[in-house]
This record gives C-alpha cells, sequence and structure tokens, in this order.
C-alpha cells in the first residue's frame, strides 16, 4: 500500500443558482491576461447544453481519456505514444478557438469620443484576437439558462445518448448548472498526453500543474483531457490549467471560487488513497462499477491500518487529522451522496457533485402534492425518469439506481429535517429507508445545508519542513527573489523575445503588478503615460496629487519623470501616489 | 589563399557556430518560459493539417540527407561498395522529394501566415526575419539540387562542400575547397550560416525539444512541491543563516 494524499471538491448541486460568481472570481484572480481571454479555469455550464468548449463530452470526437485496450491495459483515446507524437506537428482533434469562442470586447472610445449628435453612438464589438470588428455569434455560456433551446441543446452530447422521447420534454421539465473546474484527477490523462512530461501531479497534494519552464507547446494535454480544462495560452505558447489555487490551499484558504461561491456549495478537503491500486480500479471493465473502484482506492482515514500507512509515507499528524474531518471525505464515502462527473472517462477525477433533487421537488409541488413529504418524494425519484436518466448519462456512466438512490438520500433528508424544524418528533424510518441513522441525516444536514465556513473547509497548510516554503508565505520580503522587483510587471518585464520570454514572476508579485496596472490603465493595453496617471483607488481625498488634473501648456515640467518619489514605472513604489508624503515639487 | 575565402569560409562558419552553441546555452539557462514552438493551431487548423507535417517531416529528411552527404567521405561508401553513381541518384531522388515537400508545406505555411488574420497578427518580427533565413537556405538548397543534376553540370559536392564541412569541425578548415564549390553552394553555405546564427534567438530552438524522452518515461510523473516553489530562491548549502537567503 502506497498512501497518498489527495485534495479534492465536492459541490452541491442543489444550491448552484448559476450566478456565475465562481467564474468571474476566478478569472480575476487567473486568467485575465492576454493570451488566456477565451480561457475560464472554471465555467458554469447549463444543463442541458452544448458545454464549453461546445460539444467537449463527445469522446468519440474529441479522443480524451483513457479506454480499456486489448489486455484490459488501460491506454489513452489518442491511441500509442508513437502515434501521438507523430502528430505533434498538427493535432488533428484540437478545438479550435471557435469551439471555445472568439473573445471580443467593445470599442468604447466611440462612446467617450462622439460628439454631441442625435442618434446615441453604438460601441462595436471588436475582436481581442485580430483587433478588428467581429460579429458576436458564440461565447463560453451563449446557452445559459437554456438560452437558444431546444435548437442548441440538440447538440448537448449527453442529452443524445438519452431516448428520443425523453428528449423532447427535457427542456420542460428540467434545467440545472453545473460548474467546472479541473478535476485534478488520481489518473490525469493530460499528464499521460504531454510529450515534455511538463504536466506533473504534486505528491503533497495530487494537485496537477503544468510546469510553464518545460512546456514546449505540443497542444497533446488539450486533447487528452477530457474535460477539455487544459487551455492553451495562444500568446505565450503555452498549456494553462485550473491550479486549484494551489498558493492559497497551501496557507490553508478554500480557492477563489470555492470562498466566493454564493450558494456556499463547495467544499473541500483530502482524502488518502492507494496509489498503488489506481491502475488496476481504472481499467475496471464495467465503467457504472469505475466510481465504486475509485470510492475503494479512498481509504478510511479512521482505520489504525491506514493511519499507520499514512505515518509511513510521511504524512504529517495534521494531514492526517485533515482527512479525518475531511467533508468531501464524508460525502464520498461514508454517506455516498456524491458522485464523480463522467467516470467513464477513467481518470478518476476528484471534483465530485451532489447531483440536484431540488427540481423533482419543484415538479411535485407543481402537481399539487406535499413535496417534502418523504413517500411522495421517493415515488416521485422512481416515477420522474427523466432527470434521472439525465443525471445517470453525467455521473454514473448510465447506472441510473445510483442517481435514484443518493435522490432519495436527499429526499430522506429533507423529510427528516422537515419534522425537526417543525418541532415534530423525528421519524427514524425515514432515514432507515435510505439505510441512514437520524444521526447521520443530521450531520449531513449541516454539512450541506448549513455548511458552516469551517465545515466546509477542512485545508491542511503545506509544511515549511518540506521545502522553503508556501508560495504566498514567502518569509521576509516577497520581492527579494532573483532578480528583485524590477523584473516583475507585465509591462518592463519582457524578454528580449517578447512578453512569453525571461523568467517566470512569482505569483504574488506578479498579480500585485497587475492589480496596480489595471488600477491605473483604462485602455486593454496599457498606455504610453499611464506612469504619470494619478491611481484615484488610492487617493484619500487629501491634497491635490501631482497630475490629478492634466498640465496646464506651457507649465514647467517638474523634475524628471515619471513621479516625483524616484520610484521606477513598474516598482511596487509607484503603486500609491500618497499625496500626504512630503513631495518637493512645487504644487500648481 | 586568398583573405576573402578565409573570411568567408573560415570565419564565418566559426562565430556562427559559437554564436549557436553559446547562444542555445544562455536562452536555455535564461529563457525557459520562452522556449516554445508556439503553435498558431488554436487560430487555424484546416491549412495547417497539410502545411506543418509536409514542411516538418520533409525538413527532417533534408536533414538526415545533409548528415549522409555532409558527414559520410566518399570512400566510406565506396568501401561500403556503393557504386557513386548509384549514390548520386538516391541522393538526388530522395534529396527532390524532401525538397518539394518542404517547400510545399512552406508555401502553405507562408500563405496562411499571411492571410489568416489571427495568425498574421501573432506574428512577430522576429519570426518574420527567421522566416526569410529559412526559406532563403531551403529554395537555395533546393534550386543547387534542381539545377546541378536536372539542367546542367552537377558540382561534386561531396569532394568540395562536405571535406570542407567535416574540416570545420576536426579544427583544419580547408576554405579552398569551398571557393572551388560553385555560387550555389557557396550562397546556400552562407545563408545557413546566418541562419544558425539567428536560431537561438527565435522560435526555432524547439527543435531542441523533440519530445524523445516521451518514449521512456511513466505516464504519469509525480513531483514534489519542494524544489524552488516559494518566491524565494532555495538557500544554498553556503549561504549564511541570516544572510538574505536564510
Ligand atoms: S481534469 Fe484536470 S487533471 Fe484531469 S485530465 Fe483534465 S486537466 Fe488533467
Ligand atoms: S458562485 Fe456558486 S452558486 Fe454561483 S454559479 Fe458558481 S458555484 Fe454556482
Amino acid at each position: 500500500m502506497r498512501l497518498m494524499a489527495q485534495m479534492g471538491m465536492v459541490m452541491n448541486l442543489d444550491k448552484c443558482i448559476g450566478c456565475h460568481t465562481c467564474s468571474v472570481t476566478c478569472k480575476q484572480a487567473w486568467t485575465n491576461r492576454s493570451g488566456v481571454e477565451y480561457v475560464w479555469f472554471n465555467n458554469v455550464e447549463t444543463r442541458p447544453g452544448q458545454g464549453y468548449p461546445r460539444t467537449y463530452e463527445d469522446q468519440e470526437r474529441w479522443k480524451g481519456g483513457w479506454v480499456v485496450g486489448r489486455g484490459g491495459r488501460l491506454q489513452l483515446r489518442t491511441g500509442s505514444r508513437l502515434r501521438r507524437l507523430m502528430t505533434i506537428f498538427s493535432n488533428p482533434v484540437q478545438p479550435s478557438m471557435g469551439d471555445y469562442y472568439e473573445p471580443w470586447t467593445y470599442d468604447y472610445d466611440t462612446l467617450l469620443n462622439a460628439p454631441v449628435q442625435e442618434h446615441t453612438p453604438v460601441a462595436r464589438p471588436e475582436s481581442m484576437i485580430t483587433g478588428k470588428p467581429m460579429k458576436v455569434e458564440w461565447s463560453a455560456n451563449w446557452d445559459d439558462d437554456l438560452g437558444g433551446a431546444p435548437e442548441l441543446t440538440q447538440a448537448d452530447p449527453v442529452l443524445r445518448k438519452i431516448s428520443a422521447e425523453v428528449k423532447e420534454k427535457f427542456e420542460q421539465t428540467y434545467m440545472f448548472y453545473l460548474p467546472r473546474i479541473c478535476e485534478h484527477c488520481i489518473n490525469p490523462s493530460c499528464a499521460a498526453s504531454c510529450p515534455s512530461g511538463a504536466i506533473y501531479k504534486r505528491e503533497e497534494d495530487g494537485i496537477v500543474l503544468v510546469d510553464q519552464d518545460r512546456c514546449r507547446g505540443w497542444r497533446m494535454c488539450v486533447t487528452g483531457c477530457p474535460y477539455k480544462k487544459i487551455y492553451f495560452n495562444h500568446r505565450t505558447g503555452k498549456a494553462e490549467k485550473c491550479t486549484f489555487c494551489f498558493p492559497r490551499v497551501e496557507v490553508g484558504i478554500p480557492t477563489v471560487c470555492s470562498e466566493t461561491c454564493v450558494g456556499r456549495l463547495r467544499c473541500m478537503g483530502i482524502v488518502l488513497y492507494d496509489a498503488d491500486r489506481v491502475l488496476e480500479a481504472g481499467s475496471t471493465p464495467d465503467p457504472q462499477d469505475l466510481q465504486d473502484a475509485q470510492r475503494s482506492l479512498i481509504l478510511d482515514p479512521e482505520d489504525p491500518e491506514v493511519i499507520r500507512a499514512a505515518r509511513r509515507a510521511g504524512i504529517a499528524e495534521d494531514w492526517i487529522d485533515a482527512a479525518q474531518r475531511s467533508p468531501i471525505y464524508a460525502l464520498i464515502n461514508r454517506y455516498q451522496v456524491a458522485l464523480p462527473l463522467h467516470p467513464e472517462y477513467r481518470t478518476m477525477p476528484m471534483v465530485w457533485y451532489i447531483p440536484p433533487l431540488s427540481p423533482v421537488v419543484d415538479a411535485l409541488t407543481e402537481t399539487g402534492h406535499d413535496g417534502e413529504e418523504a413517500g411522495n418524494l421517493f415515488g416521485a425519484i422512481e416515477s420522474l425518469r427523466i432527470p434521472v436518466e439525465y443525471l445517470a448519462e453525467l455521473f454514473t456512466a448510465g447506472d441510473t439506481d445510483r442517481v435514484t438512490r443518493v435522490l432519495r438520500k436527499l429526499g430522506a433528508m429533507r423529510s427528516y429535517m422537515r419534522d425537526l424544524n417543525l418541532g415534530r418528533p423525528a421519524q427514524e424510518s425515514i432515514a432507515e429507508a435510505v439505510g441512514m441513522t437520524g444521526r447521520d441525516v443530521e450531520d449531513m444536514h449541516r454539512l450541506l445545508a448549513i455548511a458552516k465556513y469551517e465545515d466546509r473547509y477542512v485545508i491542511p497548510t503545506a509544511h515549511s519542513e518540506h521545502g522553503p516554503g508556501g508560495e504566498e508565505y514567502a518569509s521576509g520580503c516577497s520581492l527579494d527573489y532573483d532578480g528583485g522587483p524590477g523584473m516583475g510587471g507585465p509591462d518592463g518585464g519582457w524578454g528580449p523575445f517578447g512578453e512569453t520570454s525571461g523568467g517566470t514572476t512569482p505569483i504574488a508579485v506578479e498579480n500585485f503588478h497587475m492589480l496596480a496596472q489595471r488600477q491605473t490603465t483604462d485602455t486593454i493595453a496599457a498606455p504610453r503615460d499611464k506612469s504619470q496617471r494619478v491611481n484615484l483607488l488610492n487617493w484619500d481625498g487629501k491634497g491635490a496629487p501631482e497630475r490629478l488634473f492634466p498640465r496646464r501648456d506651457g507649465e514647467a515640467r517638474p523634475t524628471d519623470e515619471p513621479t516625483g518619489g524616484g520610484t521606477q514605472p513598474g516598482e511596487p513604489g509607484s503603486l500609491d501616489h500618497d499625496p500626504t508624503s512630503g513631495d518637493p515639487e512645487p504644487r500648481p | 589563399m586568398n583573405p576573402l575565402d578565409v573570411v568567408l569560409w573560415v570565419v564565418v562558419p566559426y562565430v556562427a557556430m559559437a554564436v549557436f552553441v553559446v547562444g542555445h546555452y544562455w536562452r536555455y539557462r535564461y529563457d525557459k518560459f520562452g522556449w516554445t514552438t508556439r503553435s498558431s493551431q488554436l487560430y487555424e487548423s484546416r491549412l495547417l493539417r497539410w502545411g506543418s507535417p509536409l514542411f516538418h517531416f520533409g525538413i527532417l529528411a533534408a536533414l538526415g540527407g545533409h548528415v549522409v552527404g555532409l558527414g559520410i567521405p566518399t570512400s566510406w561508401t565506396e568501401a561500403a561498395g556503393i557504386p557513386e553513381h548509384a549514390y548520386h541518384v538516391v541522393a538526388v531522388g530522395l534529396g527532390a522529394v524532401a525538397g518539394i515537400g518542404t517547400i510545399a508545406g512552406l508555401a502553405i505555411l507562408i500563405y496562411r501566415r499571411r492571410t489568416v488574420g489571427p495568425v498574421f497578427s501573432a506574428t512577430t518580427r522576429n519570426d518574420k526575419l527567421m522566416y526569410v533565413l529559412l526559406t532563403t537556405t531551403i529554395l537555395l538548397g533546393l534550386s543547387n539540387t534542381v539545377l546541378g543534376n536536372f539542367v546542367g553540370e552537377g558540382v561534386d559536392y561531396r569532394h568540395t562542400v562536405s571535406p570542407w564541412f567535416r574540416g570545420l569541425f576536426y579544427f583544419s578548415p580547408k576554405p579552398e575547397l569551398m571557393a572551388e564549390a560553385g555560387l550555389g553552394y557557396q550562397l546556400h553555405a552562407l545563408s545557413a550560416c546566418a541562419l544558425f546564427a539567428a536560431w537561438p534567438f527565435t522560435r526555432l530552438v524547439h527543435v531542441f525539444s523533440a519530445p524523445l524522452g516521451y518514449f521512456t518515461r511513466p505516464y504519469i510523473v509525480y513531483r514534489s512541491r519542494t524544489p524552488q516553489l516559494g518566491s524565494r530562491a532555495t538557500a544554498r548549502g553556503w549561504d549564511r543563516v541570516g544572510s538574505s537567503r536564510r
């Protein structure tokens, strides 16, 4: 038994309101740079719908993930290693920009600089790829809230798998949101497809990352990932992916998407698993059994045998403790209400989902029945085949029984807790009907419905004795790395071969400069006079900072450019034009 | 010996080789992040599907041809019992096929670069220079093969260019051989020198990333978080405790 710790997430789909806060905050944190305009490490799809990129779930077409080949051996769907290398000059199955969408902005200048005129000026969309005016025809969320249904939903690869009669009624009966990030798979096919070996899984927490210094832009990983969660940065020529916010996780705070989730529906924690049995579990012949195989990989952290093995593997005590309190272990293995997304891709994904029950309750209530009465609910789950079949295609490789079992547990929780909330005696029989105890149901309710911050996120911090410290720790000044602060920044920090070249900047520093730049700019590219502007966000209202107003013609220029403080653009000092600090220059 | 010959066939090639080697070392040391193919497939793949494999497989074949043609002395092939004429026919035949494939691929790629909007806007000045050098060298090379063998009398490069090229590597340069080689070969050699000198500073560096290690490594790479992920450089053994690094 070779024990490893793995960071994971469970999302409770019942509570997702499709607000896209997670996507937006993630984008602000990670992909607000040029080259990744079209990239959403976190995206929220309306189901049924085509997803992002379009129809990515159609593996006949996109060839992602693993398959069981001849002799029961696991192999990538794209074939042998040689076969992949023969196609590196032109990847036959790489999604094009059109399958994601062509990112655009608007020509806001027209609005700002339009003369007085009779008709309201219009800002036309402009492509962020070519800079030319374009017609907006698709986006990451074009079919949000079933927009364009039923025409667009016809192309949903999941819907295609279920029967025609079900398909027709679908749009009227059921809709839910599916937030997606990288699954940080236990057996990542992206890493297996990478010719350079640049994609790796971290030993300590299982987070899958792309080494930007070793990536050579071969693009095989984009095809390899069945969830299409590897993106190609077209400016730097490197692959990028969700990082599970490792700089945050290392210091014990949840990912940005989890932290900002309005529905508070994401749980994060670690599990301990047996790395020696991953291949065996991934090669399980029947895809419907895959999730149980994966569940069996995930070990019971209370088992003394497992604890001993964990200590032998060098896993620290606080990590073992975190594994015991892990909300995701509870939802995946103890209550068994979480399901993996598309287990049939055989990558052993580690972001699991609790399927939504609310639509069933709603449908029931609409018919005039009591939607929270256990008997009614159980009956409805059995008879409402449509949502169950669809959910089964998403989460259990088509096995409706497993979905039904989970929905029954969720239904039981509702009825059981309603009795308690209304001051009625608890009906243990409801819990028993789904193979749980009243105590379990209450615990589960606490985790899913009350969802306290400290219950949702049990994230052990990275250990400094394992290395020089987490990315965000930077004990001491985070700027005193090789090359110093002058290196950083989106401008001025370019190497001799354009923005892609030169050493990498620590994320904290890069974000710092990025923020500084965004606060002081109002164009999509860095304006020439950016360093001479005043950042009003940092102005406390006292005095008149230098350059708050444009200079009058003929006025003498004060000493050297660009700021009186002697700082250079891109250096941290230029961020705050502190008006109260002693400024030797005469004020106009 | 003519001083110009010495400059052209001794100094220039050695300078180009030095820049090539040191340049790569420097680029790898300081610019790993910039070391990439910078693929443009995301923008367009219909033309790329034809152009890129044609060009790349063609140029790999041409590379093989150069290794054999420049690297193996006539005496060796004769000792192996391969008649000069047979060697020549095979070399010219394969060379022409590879050359035409390369040129066709390159033509498609350049056409694509110019006409597909997003690809064109992603083209840097550096790329343009690289394309000029690469195209010139390839065209000159192909014209030597075609003109020399199908149109006029062939220059016997195996007794001029090849020994000169090998001489460079065992440090006994023979510029006088190259001076006899004919204008076509001379220009081809010079433009190749320019190309090699520019090589480390262009995206051509991706040639040295040919991922052959993929065949031997395990599928999933595990790496510890330990090395250098933090914002600070790792302390070296000799750094004093209490210094900026420790
Ligand atoms: S979901 Fe993430 S870890 Fe899994 S294959 Fe895709 S990119 Fe790799
Ligand atoms: S922030 Fe939460 S509720 Fe909103 S879309 Fe994302 S996952 Fe759903």
